[in-house]
Formats: structure tokens, C-alpha cells, sequence
């Protein structure tokens, strides 16, 4: 068990809290700088999606898990970013100019859509991004000349300097690269002010309105944030994708979004980043068992859709903390052996907390 | 004028189907405080029990339809006590994820039970029309919206009158002062899930005539949300309401708006009413005050 005596005030913020997650970290930096040397274009491909679902996944965590909002239309900010890189690309602004553009775009929209949003709460910001998103993907498909509508419009290579980053190697280095980046980037968000009155407002809006915390700016600052994380991954989908269509960003992938975060743990980063990797796992597994299925059960087209479903209510019934929920749970119980407690992360239930007057 | 009264015909008995799905939306969000994003699809899933009971087994279509509505209720106290239950007193986040999932997996299991081809019922009323003047009308629409409004009156002298719906009332309103003075909550919630059930199985067999039914039909559920919404999500009567104001406009909009705007029409309606009226037309909620 490690004891971490702290001197400093500084340390309660610290990026890393002790010199075991320095080592081990460092490890893994240097592991993943080197896996172009021991992995074939398939995996690094497969290793560079989990990277880009991962920047995604960031900005829906700063908002479902850090300001306990709802989103279910995510995959509108994503089909935004993609589409606006694309464009943005066609007319030939420079790549990593354009990624940024794209993102601000998404975090302006973000805001514009969350702004009023921000008055309800709950389910009904669920439902309005919902509708959002359908709104989008039919604004997609009928703006033809922006677009292309359903015909869809190819995505340029991402050239810089000369240099085409849209091969394997490059492009699994900017994945990673931005990713890297995101991560520094919502840590230091959520250690600044803003970033730990939107855990405030996750936790008791009330409270939160109590101590002076402007609701509606937060909410709207965590709206927009969000966004625009989500949008620079929907440019970074684009190159993967090379092709863009009004169906390449759907409900489904809204809902997947979701379960990235519900399944990698609610409320942490690390989630994120198990999440990612259990999304771009799931398909990879599931082509495996289908051939092992009966062929009337492996091949119907409901499969992976109802598997994604499946699991998520599996996750949300035995394991509502996630997948790093649980390895917590599994090195507490190595760490404190053999004193572990289950009830340490017993989680409150809580039974009053409607809104409604009759 | 004919073309007018004509949609709005047909737009009242869409609007019905709407705002009986939006009915079992409300009545689990009044009593339970959990929000069923799986609505649309259990409607789709009573549609398909109908089907296999009306076309598969032969039943005689009264029958088939009793036996399906008993069939979903059944079901729908199953859907409770497996998987709600369980989520009694977690975030409100992790129960609409549950039911998101629900939905998922009972399209799934449509598709490899009954097949992704369009099916349709032979209902008796099929291919009649009644015709008033200019105007003609399908018996069945006629068939929805008697049948909505059927379901509608006998829902209110339930909760009005009897003693199960004026225990479902107390405890949708305060559940754990229903639970002190003695209703059984637990039972309660699980009768709610069967009655909700119940008449999304009633709303799927009204809509199999008049479209036909295949997995993805559980997507109006999604327009359903509007009806809930335009009525305040928390009110039976502005359920209906909303379904028939959604299903009006939308029929409006697939005439005289641009192309597709039918098809939005629900999602547009959703964000208005969101931004202007929030708490809907029939206001039951509003921020705790401390």
C-alpha cells in the first residue's frame, strides 16, 4: 500500500501523484513511440482509430462524465468536423490550420446549440441533441453543394510540408500526437477553475448555484469544449475514412460514443482511453465469433448492433463504474491485501431527486 | 379545402400514433422517473407478436389482439423486473442508457426472429374506405383514432376511479411518501412497465394496417418524444395532444414545406418547443427550489 505524504499544496494538483505513475507512464510513451517498429499496417490503422474514438470520447467525458449533460447526438459534432475539414481542405487551407478551423466550428455551433439548451435539464438535453443530430444529417444531405449530398465528397490526403501524413506511420503519429495533447489538455482543464465548477455542477446543481458558480456559462463553456474536442476528431475520421457520406455519422454512432464512455468508466480520462480500445475491439471480436456461430445467427445484420446494446446494459447493471472501475477495484484489492473491503466503492443510491411539482 | 381536410385527417390519425407511444412515455416517466427510450421498439415488437398470432397461428383478429396485448403487458413487467428494477436509485443517465441499449437489443432480436422484410397484418378493415362527399377515409385510420380514443377514455377512468390508478398516482408524485403509507412501490412500477407495454402493443397493432411493419419502425419512437414534449412530458392529456400536433405538421410540411422537411418536421418541432416553452404546453415541472 503507498502512503503519499504531501508537503506541497501543489501536490493535490500535481499531474502525476507519485514517481510509480511517472515510470510507468513513461513506459508507456516510449512502448507506444515504438509500436510503428513492431506492428503491421493493419494493427498500427486499428491503433490510430482507437487514438481518434479516444479524442471523441474526451470531449463527450468532459460532458456526460464532468458535467453530469447527456448528449445523444454527438456524432452530429463529429460529422460537422469532418465535413467542415473537408471543405475547409478542398479549398486548400493547410492541414493542421484547417483541423483547428474545424474545430473551432464545432465549438461555436456547440455553444450556439448549447446556450439555450442549457436551460433544461437531463433528459430533455438528451432529447434536443437527439434531435439536433437529425436535423444535421438531413442538412448534410441536402446541401448539395457544399456536401455533395448523398453522392458524399472524397476527403484530400493530409500533405504537410510535403510530407503525405495520410500513410500508416505518419498518420498514426498524428493521431497519436493530438491525442497526447487532448489528454494534457482536459487534465489542466480539469484542474483549472472552470473545469472543477463543471464537477461541481455534475454533482449538485443546487450547491453548485450556491457557492456562485454561473450555471448557464459552465454549462455552455462545457458544451462548447466538448464540441469542440469531438470536431477535431471528426477531422481526423475524415482521413481514415477518405470518403465522406451523410450516413458515416448516425445515431448508432452517437450511441457508440456512449458506450465508449459508459464502458471505459464514467468520470475518469483513463476510461476514455480503455473505452476507445474496447470499440475498436468489439468488431474485431465479433467477426471472429461469426464464424464460429451457426451461420443463421453470425450473419444477421442486427448482430453488432444488438451486441453493442447487450453489453452496454451488462456494463450498467454489474459494472456501472466501467472497465476502469473495475481495475481500480482490482488493484485496491492487491494494494490493501488482505484488508479489502468491498463496500469501499459501494456507490450511494440515491431516491428523491424529482423536479416535478404534481 | 378538400386537400386540407383530407391531411388533416390523415395527419390526426398519425398524431394518434404518436401520441399513444408518447401515452406509455409519460405514464413510466410520471410513475418511475425514468425516461424509456425503448418505447418506439416495444411497439414494434407488439406489431410483430400480432403478426405471428394473426397471420402465423390463425387466430381470429380480436383474439389475436388480446391475446397480444396480455402478451406485451406480460412482457413489459419482465423488461421490469430484469433489468429496471435493478436500477432503482441510480443516476437518471445510467437508466435511460438501459433503455437505450433495451432498444437495441429488441431490434436485433426482431430481425433474426421475423426477418428485415416489410410485413403487414390482414386486418378486417383493410381496403375499406368511407367516403363523405369528396372526402374519402380509410376505415384504417378511422380504426386509429377510434381506437386511440377508446384506449384514452378507459385510461382516464382507470386513473380517475380505481383504486390501482389512484395508487399509481400517488406514487408518481411522491414515491417515497406513496411507500409510508403503504403502497407497494415496487408492484406498482412493475404494473406501470405492463400497462405502458400494453398499449405500445395496442399502438403497434393500430399502425400495422396502415403501415407496414419491419425492425426499424421502433424509429418513430423518436417522433413520439416529440408528442411527450410539446404535451410537458409529464401530462397524459398533452401526450395525445402533442402526438396530434406533431403528426398534423408533419403531414403539412410533407405538402407544402421544401422536400424532406416532412421528415424533420418532429426533430424542429423538438428544438422549438425546447428553446420557447421548455416545460411544455402542460407544465408539470419545475426546478426544486431550495
Amino acid at each position: 500500500m503507498r502512503f503519499i505524504f504531501k508537503i506541497r499544496y501543489q501536490q493535490d494538483i500535481a499531474l502525476f501523484r507519485h514517481d510509480g505513475q511517472r515510470f510507468w507512464y513513461g513506459l508507456l510513451a516510449i512502448a507506444l513511440l515504438l509500436a510503428p517498429l513492431g506492428l503491421d499496417t493493419f494493427y498500427l490503422g486499428e491503433l490510430a482509430l482507437v487514438c481518434i474514438y479516444a479524442i471523441a470520447g474526451i470531449g463527450l467525458m468532459l460532458l456526460v462524465g464532468y458535467t453530469g449533460l447527456v448528449s445523444l447526438g454527438h456524432a452530429a459534432f463529429l460529422a460537422i468536423g469532418a465535413y467542415a475539414h473537408a471543405i475547409l481542405m478542398t479549398n486548400g487551407v493547410p492541414f493542421p490550420v484547417s483541423l483547428i478551423l474545424a474545430s473551432l466550428v464545432c465549438a461555436v455551433i456547440g455553444a450556439i446549440i448549447g446556450l439555450p439548451a442549457m436551460r433544461m435539464t437531463g433528459i430533455y438535453l438528451a432529447i434536443a441533441t437527439l434531435a439536433f443530430a437529425f436535423i444535421v444529417e438531413h442538412a448534410i444531405a441536402h446541401m448539395e453543394p457544399l456536401t455533395g449530398g448523398f453522392r458524399g465528397m472524397p476527403v484530400p490526403r493530409p500533405i504537410l510540408f510535403g510530407l503525405d501524413l495520410g500513410a500508416a506511420v505518419p498518420f498514426y503519429f498524428v493521431c497519436l500526437f493530438i491525442l497526447i495533447a487532448c489528454l494534457f489538455g482536459a487534465l489542466n482543464l480539469l484542474r483549472s477553475p472552470t473545469g472543477r465548477a463543471m464537477i461541481s455542477i455534475r454533482d449538485s446543481e443546487i450547491s453548485a448555484q450556491s457557492i456562485g458558480i454561473d450555471l448557464v456559462r459552465t454549462k455552455s463553456v462545457a458544451f462548447a469544449i466538448s464540441a469542440g474536442f469531438t470536431g477535431l476528431a471528426g477531422g481526423l475520421f475524415a482521413h481514415d475514412f477518405g470518403y465522406l457520406s451523410p450516413d458515416t455519422f448516425t445515431i448508432l454512432t452517437s450511441i457508440q460514443l456512449l458506450l465508449m464512455v459508459v464502458v471505459g468508466g464514467l468520470g475518469s480520462l483513463h476510461g476514455v482511453v480503455f473505452g476507445a480500445i474496447f470499440v475498436v475491439l468489439l468488431p474485431q471480436c465479433i467477426a471472429l465469433v461469426r464464424d464460429w456461430l451457426p451461420p443463421t445467427v453470425g450473419q444477421l445484420p442486427g448482430l453488432e448492433p444488438g451486441l453493442f446494446g447487450l453489453v452496454l446494459m451488462l456494463f450498467l447493471i454489474y459494472e456501472p463504474l466501467g472497465i476502469y472501475g473495475r481495475w481500480r477495484k482490482i488493484r485496491d484489492y492487491f494494494e490493501a491485501f488482505p484488508l479489502y473491503r468491498k463496500a469501499t466503492h459501494k456507490r450511494q443510491r440515491s431516491y428523491l431527486r424529482t423536479e416535478r411539482v404534481k | 379545402m378538400i386537400d386540407v381536410l383530407q391531411l388533416l385527417i390523415s395527419g390526426i390519425s398519425l398524431g394518434c400514433v404518436y401520441g399513444l407511444i408518447a401515452l406509455g412515455f409519460v405514464l413510466i416517466y410520471k410513475a418511475t422517473e425514468m425516461v424509456n427510450f425503448a418505447q418506439g421498439d416495444i411497439m414494434m415488437l407488439g406489431a410483430f407478436v400480432a403478426f405471428t398470432y394473426i397471420n402465423t397461428l390463425g387466430m381470429p383478429f380480436l383474439w389475436g389482439v388480446l391475446a397480444t396485448i396480455a402478451t406485451m403487458a406480460v412482457f413489459g413487467m419482465l423488461i421490469e423486473r430484469l433489468a429496471l428494477r435493478r436500477m432503482i436509485g441510480e443516476p437518471p443517465f445510467s437508466v435511460l442508457m438501459i433503455t437505450i441499449g433495451l432498444g437495441f437489443i429488441f431490434r436485433a432480436a426482431a430481425g433474426a426472429i421475423w426477418g428485415n422484410d416489410p410485413k403487414s397484418i390482414a386486418s378486417p378493415l383493410t381496403g375499406g374506405v368511407l367516403r363523405i362527399g369528396d372526402l374519402t377515409v380509410g376505415y384504417e385510420n378511422l380504426a386509429v383514432i377510434g381506437g386511440t380514443s377508446v384506449l384514452c377514455a378507459g385510461l382516464y377512468l382507470f386513473f380517475r376511479f380505481s383504486r390501482l390508478g389512484i395508487a399509481m398516482q400517488a406514487t408518481s408524485q411522491n414515491q417515497l411518501a406513496a411507500f409510508y403509507i403503504g403502497i407497494p412501490v415496487k408492484r406498482i412500477f412493475s404494473i406501470v412497465w405492463a400497462l405502458s407495454c400494453a398499449i405500445a402493443a395496442a399502438a403497434g397493432i393500430l399502425v400495422a394496417p396502415v403501415s407496414l411493419i419491419d425492425p426499424t419502425i421502433g424509429f418513430i419512437g423518436i417522433k413520439a418524444f416529440a408528442a411527450a414534449i410539446v404535451g410537458g412530458f409529464g401530462s397524459l392529456p398533452g401526450a395525445i395532444l402533442g402526438g396530434l400536433i406533431v403528426g398534423i405538421a408533419e403531414q403539412f410540411a410533407g405538402l407544402y414545406g421544401p422536400t424532406g422537411s416532412a421528415d424533420i418536421s418532429a426533430y424542429v418541432i423538438i428544438l422549438l418547443m425546447l428553446f420557447a416553452r421548455p416545460e411544455g404546453l402542460f407544465a408539470t415541472i419545475q426546478r426544486k427550489k431550495v
